[in-house]
């Protein structure tokens, strides 16, 4: 190991002159110029254009479709019913028939004339009144049921417990009884797992499903012993994804049994299989491409219902390319939504801020699968806890990952419940987390992850002026601080690249991944020119396409950690083949070389080189071809991240209107590789977040079912003028490089929303409960005093 | 107008002078704009004679399709397009210039933002008729990869994109507010790009582009 580590390990500090530099990303021009096609921008030869008929109802039956006026209709080539007579459907908006014609206006034409009746059937899409005097659930285990208990670190007595008195209602297979493992899962819960009995789950009419409660520690000896409880509610609703670029594919057949889909996607080698199940191809029949994204979040894993439904109409019209993009509507209705949730929480803590006791009851919705309990008390692990989540079924639309699922949620609750109990004890926030900061320690530290966050909260503070502009809470004039700390892990994930040096000098690079603006191209093309000597511009990189070598889906903050860990491995393998091969001419071992700056040269006598191009000469006909895997050899990557964020913002007392002074967030994730597409991920978080705070909001209609603003102009994001000064510092070198590339994609975009609601707290005397932080909702918090709750 | 059936106006608001006799049936839109231009002040009757005068002046188009010039980048382009297509869906669809993006498709988010006479319009909300006998420009002809114009090539220095998809209406709102504010402050650079957005959050780097661009076009 310490040979690989040696080998494939990254460069010193002192030897980097790509790594962790400020450079712009290399697709930059071809933005900023219209030139970088994405799918929506594509017009295949031959392309019809789809238009969906979407379900009216949040909850209904179908009972007929007549699509024959629509077929009859000049212009439309083909129909296809994606949910006959008999389909259930579970949110208004849903796809019921799609159409393809000659151009979108006749396509939409032909989509009105489409009669479909349904039976109406009654819906539920009110996920904000708590739901009280439920009924623990009983019914066996899900895998998602398991997966949260072990998120939320439920003690494993717990975990046995409910297997053993509600079974399981999965086969558990060998393959998660690893993945267990893998995730330090203690044997004796997974033995009790394969002892549990499997049962076949009863249906239920109710849309709440109430968690067992989760103990741990002795919580009420330690309420009854608290010297200070407080006690609050929060909560954040559903928001939706937004991606500009708004889902779809164009699904062409190249022959009956070839599919070729150009999609919008954060997945491209991860497509083939879903369309070869959905289609009953074979895998190897689907060729994925996509050059750019606009947006995915977490919303773009999958082919969707529309990826599978436009390939079965390409089929329907021999293969034509047909291109279904969802309406801007469809997008905000039904493409994305992040799952709410609102906790009654209790903290108990002594006097001099040193928590005790935590008690939550939460619940919120992710649609018709009810959704999951964000981990609480997030980071800061207080040791006395009980805490119990209902999730509840709504017709909502179905939920999907929005940037690191359940902590957003998790942290806001959280602080929030920190902060309101610094208020309540008349302490600095900031000195209470302090006190408390080796509860955020977890159980195997491998990285001094408490001091971390010491020194973090340090920067953070330093540079929103913390000690000079905090004021207590409600003596601000109207202005106010807040704080939030958040994790995430970050692992990279598999990845392949393949490594081509032509005897031309000139070097080709492949790879199945994506660029979905986070600077992934840039990185992998820092990587590759550091270890070869290059300027990156000499290197040739492709991606986003299935036919080059696997790489993971872009998700959880996997994708650096994966590209970044392959390319090098295959940059080194080729690099040591090329020294081998020009060694001898340099009067040198192959050890004894180096590759800098377009030459390779002796390193104890730099003046024994060549040039990358007469190095290449030498390879005669034959190229230096090398794959590059992750895992592999070397410690190149880990996991585990953290970060503070700092808010200033200031509130007019009378119109309720906040006003975002200024934002901080201090970060840590391992090596940086590519420092201004790093820096411009953290900024994206906290403006991302603004919006989240302030504005965003799937409102429903409780009524109709429906969305009420499936628009931009009532789902409103951050303008430019809406986000204040904005600082990023990133935690680098020493003790950090060392740890290798981490994800940025999920961790800045925790702590914010928490930071602003704690500020806007300090500034106006009271917590507003629920986000968005609202005028109205400041100015009844104003009116109502600590108790308002809406 | 003329042959209109008389039904309540639907877009034009009842002004508070309205007896409520006459808005409860029956009122033509002839009947509404002669009641409003009695009891409004001086303005908005100016504004109603312009709209007489503008109706007298609109001829039918189609229904079907009917040809369709536009110039656009300093070149002039040629479709047979329905009325009801919209600058942004001609641009994009018959001639290939998919820098402007649909996005909103409602005149809210800026993504489709172009130069119509060197004004930014959002293309979305423009007929594609209308733009008819304007001088259009779009992302594409305002410079390449290799060529940039100083607007885009300050949006690559300061990282002011990330997916990418805001940013041609970005360099257009961008182009357009310089023209007119070609030594802006940060309050102004607030509201003259105030109606585009970004939903990946770039606007950091925006700033900074704004300011380098109006620099360099200054030096």
């Amino acid at each position: 190991m310490a040979d690989d580590n040696a080998k494939y390990g990254w460069p010193a500090a002192e030897q980097r002159s790509l790594i962790g530099k400020r450079i712009s990303r290399v697709d930059g021009p071809d933005k900023v110029s219209g030139r970088a096609k994405y799918t929506y921008d594509l017009h295949r030869p031959g392309m019809l254009y789809g238009k969906v008929v979407r379900s009216p109802h949040a909850h209904a039956k179908v009972v007929s479709i007549d699509t024959s006026a629509a077929e009859n209709l000049p212009g439309v080539k083909g129909v296809y019913i994606i949910q006959d007579k008999g389909s259930e459907i579970h949110w208004a908006g849903d796809d019921i028939v799609v159409i393809a014609a000659v151009d979108e206006p006749t396509a939409a034409d032909a989509a009105h004339l489409v009669k479909v009746e349904y039976e109406v059937l009654p819906h539920f899409v009110d996920d904000f009144t708590q739901p009280k005097n439920i009924a623990e659930n009983n019914a066996p285990l899900s895998p998602r049921d398991l997966f949260q208990m072990f998120n939320n670190d439920a003690p494993d007595d717990q975990v046995i417990a409910a297997a053993q008195k509600r079974g399981l209602a999965f086969q558990l297979t060998p393959e998660m009884t690893q993945r267990m493992k893998d995730n330090e899962v203690s044997e004796t819960v997974i033995k009790a797992l394969q002892a549990a009995p499997v049962k076949q789950p009863q249906p239920t009419n109710s849309p709440f499903r109430k968690e067992s409660e989760q103990v741990k520690g002795d919580p009420d000896a330690a309420f009854k012993e608290a010297e200070v409880v407080s006690e609050g509610m929060y909560g954040c609703p559903v928001i939706t994804h937004c991606c500009l670029e708004s889902h779809g594919s164009i699904a062409e057949w190249t022959d009956s049994d070839h599919l070729f889909s150009h999609i919008s996607t954060q997945n491209v080698s991860g497509l083939a299989s879903q369309y070869a199940q959905s289609l009953k191809i074979p895998e190897a029949n689907v060729h994925v491409h996509q050059d750019h994204v606009g947006g995915g979040f977490g919303s773009k894993f999958g082919i969707d219902r529309w990826g599978a439904y436009t390939a079965q109409l390409s089929k329907k019209v021999g293969g034509k390319p047909v291109r279904v993009m969802l309406e801007r509507d469809a997008e905000l209705t039904l493409a994305g939504c992040r799952p709410s949730a609102f906790a009654k929480v209790k903290v108990g803590a002594k006097k001099d801020g040193t928590l005790t006791a935590w008690q939550s009851d939460s619940w919120g919705t992710g649609g018709p699968g009810g959704g999951g309990a964000p981990p609480m008390p997030y980071v800061v692990n207080i040791p006395n806890q009980r805490k119990q989540h209902t999730a509840v079924a709504t017709n909502i639309g179905p939920a999907r990952a929005w940037r690191a699922p359940n902590h957003p949620q998790g942290c806001l609750i959280t602080m929030g419940a920190i902060e309101d109990l610094a208020a309540k004890l008349g302490m600095d926030p900031l000195e209470l987390m302090l006190k408390n900061i080796k509860l955020t320690a977890p159980a195997e530290d491998t990285f001094h992850r408490a001091d971390t966050y010491r020194d973090e909260l340090m920067i953070a503070a330093d540079l929103i002026g913390w000690k000079k502009n905090w004021h207590p809470r409600g003596q601000g004039s109207g202005r106010g601080l807040g704080l939030a700390i958040h994790t995430w892990g970050g692992r990279g994930h598999e990845s392949n690249c393949a490594l081509t040096i032509h005897p031309t000098g000139s070097v080709e690079m492949k790879m199945g991944t994506q660029d979905l603006g986070v600077g992934t191209r840039t990185a992998i093309l820092i990587v590759a020119g550091e270890t070869l000597g290059l300027p990156i511009n000499q290197i040739d990189l492709k991606i986003g396409d299935n036919q080059y070598p696997s790489s993971g889906g872009s998700g959880g903050s996997t994708t650096i950690g994966g590209v970044s860990s392959s390319t090098r491995r295959a940059a080194v393998d080729a690099r040591d083949l090329l020294f081998a091969k020009v060694a001898s001419a340099l009067k040198a071992k192959p050890e004894e070389l180096e590759a800098v700056r377009g030459t390779i040269r002796v390193k104890s006598a730099p003046s024994r080189s060549m040039t990358w191009k007469e190095a290449c000469a030498r390879l005669g006909t034959q190229p230096i071809q090398t794959l590059g895997k992750n895992p592999g050899p070397g410690d190149l990557i880990s996991s585990g991240v953290g970060g503070a964020v700092m808010a200033d913002v200031s509130v007019d007392m009378e119109t309720g209107i906040v006003k975002m002074n200024k934002m901080v967030c201090v970060q840590d994730c391992g090596l940086v590789i590519s420092m201004k597409t790093a820096e411009s991920q953290v900024y994206g978080a906290m403006i991302m977040s603004i919006a989240t705070t302030l504005y965003e909001e799937k409102i429903m209609d409780p009524n109709t079912g429906h969305m009420l603003n499936p628009n931009m102009d009532f789902y409103r994001l951050a303008g430019i003028g809406d986000v204040g000064e904005l600082v990023v510092h990133m935690m680098t070198g020493k003790g950090y490089d060392e740890r290798g590339p981490i994800g940025l994609g999920e961790p800045p975009t925790v702590g914010p929303m928490a930071a602003i609601s704690n500020a806007v707290a300090n500034a106006i005397g009271v917590r507003v409960p629920f986000l968005p932080i609202t005028p109205d909702r400041v100015v009844a918090a104003l009116k109502g005093g600590s108790n308002a709750t809406v | 107008m003329d042959d209109l059936p008389d039904k309540p106006a639907k877009t034009d608001k009842p002004s508070k002078s309205q007896k409520p006799s006459s808005s409860s049936s029956g009122v033509s839109r002839r009947d509404f704009l002669k009641i409003s231009g009695v009891s409004a002040a001086v303005p908005l009757v100016t504004q109603v004679s312009a709209f007489a005068l503008a109706e007298g002046e609109v001829a039918a188009q189609g229904p079907g399709k009917v040809p369709v010039s536009l110039n656009v980048n300093g070149k002039k382009l040629n479709a047979s397009l329905e009325p009801r297509v919209t600058l942004l869906d001609a641009l994009r669809d018959q001639f290939e210039l998919t820098g402007a993006k649909r996005v909103c498709d409602r005149g809210t988010c800026g993504a489709c933002t172009v130069l119509l006479d060197g004004k930014a319009v959002y293309s979305c909300s423009v007929l594609a008729i209308d733009a008819q006998s304007h001088q259009i420009t779009t992302v594409e002809g305002l410079g390449e990869p290799g060529n940039l114009h100083p607007i885009q090539k300050a949006f690559v220095d300061n990282d002011a994109q990330q997916c990418g998809f805001c940013t041609p209406g970005f360099v257009m709102a961008t182009k357009a507010f310089l023209d007119q504010h070609p030594n802006p402050t940060p309050e102004q650079i607030k509201h003259g790009l105030g109606g585009n957005f970004c939903r990946c959050g770039t606007y950091a780097g925006m700033r900074l582009a704004v300011m380098q661009a109006a620099k360099t076009k200054g030096a």
